[in-house]
């Protein structure tokens, strides 16, 4: 009954949303890249970079705004290297992908090492601080786990809204999808499919760094190596999970942020009677299980991971 | 309206393309209402009044009419997409040309026709005073054909000029004032309609008289495969069948006629044991067939003319050769413990190439470099060579120029001179009218009974085609 019971708790809620958000950010990006057609797998090397670009400039000195700011702008670079090489040259998108993901990687670590030669123990920071809304954060769990977040949290749902918002009401984001479906439709109403999937693909690619920052600038304080360990890909995933629309996608979020949340109070409940390792492996077990149920009926962007070239039919 | 006539490959779509910017001329230049419009740019196209409907549509399947039909109309910046506004502009223009569809509906469930309608309605949307036509009649049933024609001509009384695109010689006298054909990339004359006729203008298509291809009397032989009410699986949004009952006589072409996409790829599947029945039974010659698979099709003398040579006929990647024993490499003649056998196989190949006059610098050519006749001359060579007693021949002549076309007609006339069973499918009535000894129509996975050579018209045909008095016919 005690495992049950940790679900009620409003820390338990809490965390999983804290858990959720870097995943909330990056899945976005990766969805807007998909849905104009590009499957971005530079996704964990990007949330590197972010992670580390984000922390240092506020380590430097810098305001922990213009660290998110100076994030997404690495992000959006590292965007615009992978899209230069799948748009107009219509490389290999897995390739690239992996390519963009080992170097942002090694990079940052290089970097790191560059610019922080001496340090033995990762430097600290002041991160971000939990904001609670007035009002709304005194309703019962729902409230505490939603509004007594740092503003970051915050962010990531507005970038889901702002996400879905762009991608149904706007102009742009009818040529963002339908770039991702049929290029040739974008064409022939004389908008450039370069242009379109490469802006979507340095935005989203922004977006990723930002929710690699708030792991260095929100979740934790400091930079430490492998710190982003795998999340990009759950992100990859998630999008899939979520048939490539923001709110489904922001539900699936939550839903893997829960489950880890979960595993690890699991783990101090059952006390080592059950391997440790079983727990951690749970989250990806059942996003693997989700992914079964749901991503079958997925409708996937049909002009995804297809380069354009104009005039080829 | 211009009617711009001309076979496959005569260059039709490129200069169309040209015009619209999709492509970029080497020389000279395109002018609209005086104006030059820079090359490769089709917003420029768009934006002087030159709408186009291309042959293979450029609509989102995963958008609403709506939807594809705003975009790229409004600033790319702007917070919100105007929904009303487009949907009353929308709503009053397909109600002032006749061209019904819903707004709101997701493209992905239109038919054919609709589709094209949403196309045509793009154009007018962006207020195209030219509007072209590429081969707008090629996916479309007869009726749905004069639908088209009743509004091009609406759209022409209101002071738009059309450019139709054509191969179909009788389509061009019905709709155009005036005609341009073009042969192998040049503008080989210029008519007014009202002062020519269809052989002056097949002609000029042509660059010289074509004759089709004489077909004697056929001499129906016994019963060479039978399909006994047999469904297939429905795969993804194709159709399949539902219990069709089919009989193959040898020495007849049956012609199996019908709008593409209702049931054809199915049956063809089928019969070439790619795809196993839920239901029913296969009977070659009397014996019921167990254990349905391309192998066995093959074991049981059908021969293939698959209807995509590109994607499944041939790999284009591997050599002539390679692609005229993929079918049989396994049978002694190719292969002998498990080792092919390349000096057989060379010599094959060559045989093909001198008795089917196919053009290739050397079997060891990769097959991709070949045009799409020669393809097809292999492809017929490798299923004919055989002797099979049932072929299936699937759009056999799509995409060929006249000539190819001819020399296809004529091997499948001799193999049923021969005693050979063949089903032609084809969404080329004329085709199928010209040899087919019975005619079958399919529509949404169902079989009309068959009618002999001149039975029925070609308005039943057409019925039939859309799907009318199935049953009763």
């Amino acid at each position: 009954m005690e495992a049950l019971d940790i679900l009620l708790t409003a820390s338990f809620w809490v965390a999983a949303i804290r858990i959720a958000s870097p995943l909330i950010f990056a899945t976005m990006g990766e969805l807007i890249c998909e849905r104009a057609g590009v499957l971005n797998l530079g996704i964990e090397g990007i949330m590197t970079a972010g992670a580390f670009a984000g922390w240092f400039t506020v380590y430097a000195g810098g305001d922990l705004w213009t660290g998110v700011l100076v994030a997404a702008l690495a992000g959006a670079m590292f965007g615009l290297l992978h899209a230069t090489l799948t748009v107009p040259l219509g490389l290999s998108q897995h390739v690239v992908g992996i390519g963009v993901t080992l170097l942002a990687t090694s990079l940052t670590y290089f970097t790191y090492r560059l610019l922080l030669p001496e340090v033995t123990s990762p430097p600290k920071i002041e991160p971000f601080q939990p904001l609670a809304i007035p009002g709304l954060s005194s309703i019962p769990v729902v409230g505490e786990a939603l509004f007594t977040q740092t503003p970051l949290t915050y962010l990531a749902f507005l970038a889901v809204a702002l996400t879905a918002w762009v991608l149904y009401r706007t102009p742009l984001g009818l040529a963002i999808r339908a770039a991702g479906e049929n290029p040739s439709a974008v064409e022939a109403q004389g908008i450039s499919v370069t242009t379109i999937r490469m802006g979507a693909v340095m935005a989203g690619s922004a977006l990723m760094a930002v929710g690699g920052a708030f792991l260095t600038m929100s979740a934790f304080n400091s930079f430490f190596f492998e710190m982003i360990n795998g999340r990009g890909w759950i992100c990859i995933a998630l999008v899939v999970f979520g048939s490539w629309r923001p709110g489904k996608a922001l539900i699936g979020a939550i839903l893997f942020a829960a489950f880890d949340a979960y595993q690890v109070r699991l783990q101090q409940i059952t006390g080592g009677v059950v391997p440790y390792q079983i727990f951690l492996m749970m989250p990806y077990a059942l996003s693997i299980l989700a992914l079964i149920l749901v991503a079958r009926r997925a409708t996937y962007p049909k002009a995804l991971m297809i380069p354009y070239q104009k005039g080829e039919r | 309206m211009i009617a711009l006539l001309g076979e496959n490959g005569a260059g039709k779509t490129t200069l169309m393309n040209i015009l619209f910017g999709h492509y970029v001329a080497d020389e000279g230049a395109v002018e609209a209402f005086g104006k030059r419009l820079p090359p490769g740019d089709p917003r420029a196209a768009l934006d002087t009044g030159i709408g186009m409907v291309h042959q293979h549509f450029t609509l989102a399947d995963n958008m609403t009419v709506l939807e594809n039909i705003a975009l790229g109309t409004q600033g790319m910046w702007s917070w919100k997409l105007d929904r009303v506004g487009a949907r009353e502009r929308i709503e009053k223009m397909s109600f002032e040309f006749g061209l019904a569809v819903d707004p709101e509906a997701s493209v992905g469930s239109l038919s054919v026709g609709e589709r094209q309608r949403v196309e045509i309605l793009k154009a007018l949307y962006r207020d195209a005073r030219i509007l072209i036509l590429d081969e707008p009649t090629a996916v479309l049933t007869p009726a749905e054909t004069e639908a088209l024609f009743a509004t091009l001509k609406l759209l022409v009384a209101q002071g738009l000029s059309i450019i139709f695109i054509s191969h179909k010689l009788n389509e061009v006298m019905a709709v155009s004032n005036r005609v341009l054909v073009l042969r192998s990339g040049r503008l080989a004359g210029e008519r007014v309609t009202a002062d020519t006729n269809r052989g002056e203008l097949a002609a000029l298509m042509v660059g010289q008289e074509v004759e089709p291809a004489p077909v004697p009397p056929s001499e129906p032989g016994p019963l060479q495969l039978v399909l006994n009410a047999i469904s297939t699986q429905k795969r993804g949004s194709g159709v399949s069948l539902d219990r069709i009952s089919l009989s193959l006589l040898g020495g007849e072409i049956t012609g199996l006629a019908g709008v593409s996409g209702n049931g054809q790829a199915a049956l063809a599947a089928l019969i070439a044991g790619v795809e196993v029945p839920t239901s029913g039974e296969i009977i070659v010659r009397g014996t019921t067939a167990r254990d349905w698979s391309p192998r066995a099709a093959l074991a049981a003398g059908i021969a293939r003319i698959p209807e995509d040579r590109h994607a499944v006929g041939t790999i284009g990647d591997m050599s002539v050769t390679e692609n005229v024993i993929a079918e049989r490499y396994r049978t002694p003649r190719f292969s002998s413990r498990g080792f092919l056998d390349w000096k057989a196989s060379r010599a094959f190949a060559e045989e093909i190439i001198a008795d089917y006059d196919v053009k290739c610098p050397s079997p060891e050519a990769r097959i991709r470099l070949l045009s799409g006749g020669n393809m097809q001359k292999l492809i017929l060579g490798r299923a004919l060579d055989p002797q099979p007693s049932v072929i299936l021949a699937n759009q056999p002549t799509r995409g060929l120029d006249v000539g190819a076309v001819g020399y296809v007609h004529r091997k499948l006339l001799e193999a049923r001179g021969r005693g050979a069973a063949i089903l032609l499918i084809s969404e080329d009535l004329e085709e199928i009218l010209a040899l087919s000894d019975r005619i079958i129509v399919i529509s949404k996975g169902q079989l009309s009974p068959p009618s002999a050579r001149g039975q029925r018209s070609v308005a039943q045909l057409g019925q039939l085609m859309a799907g009318h008095g199935m049953e009763t016919a």
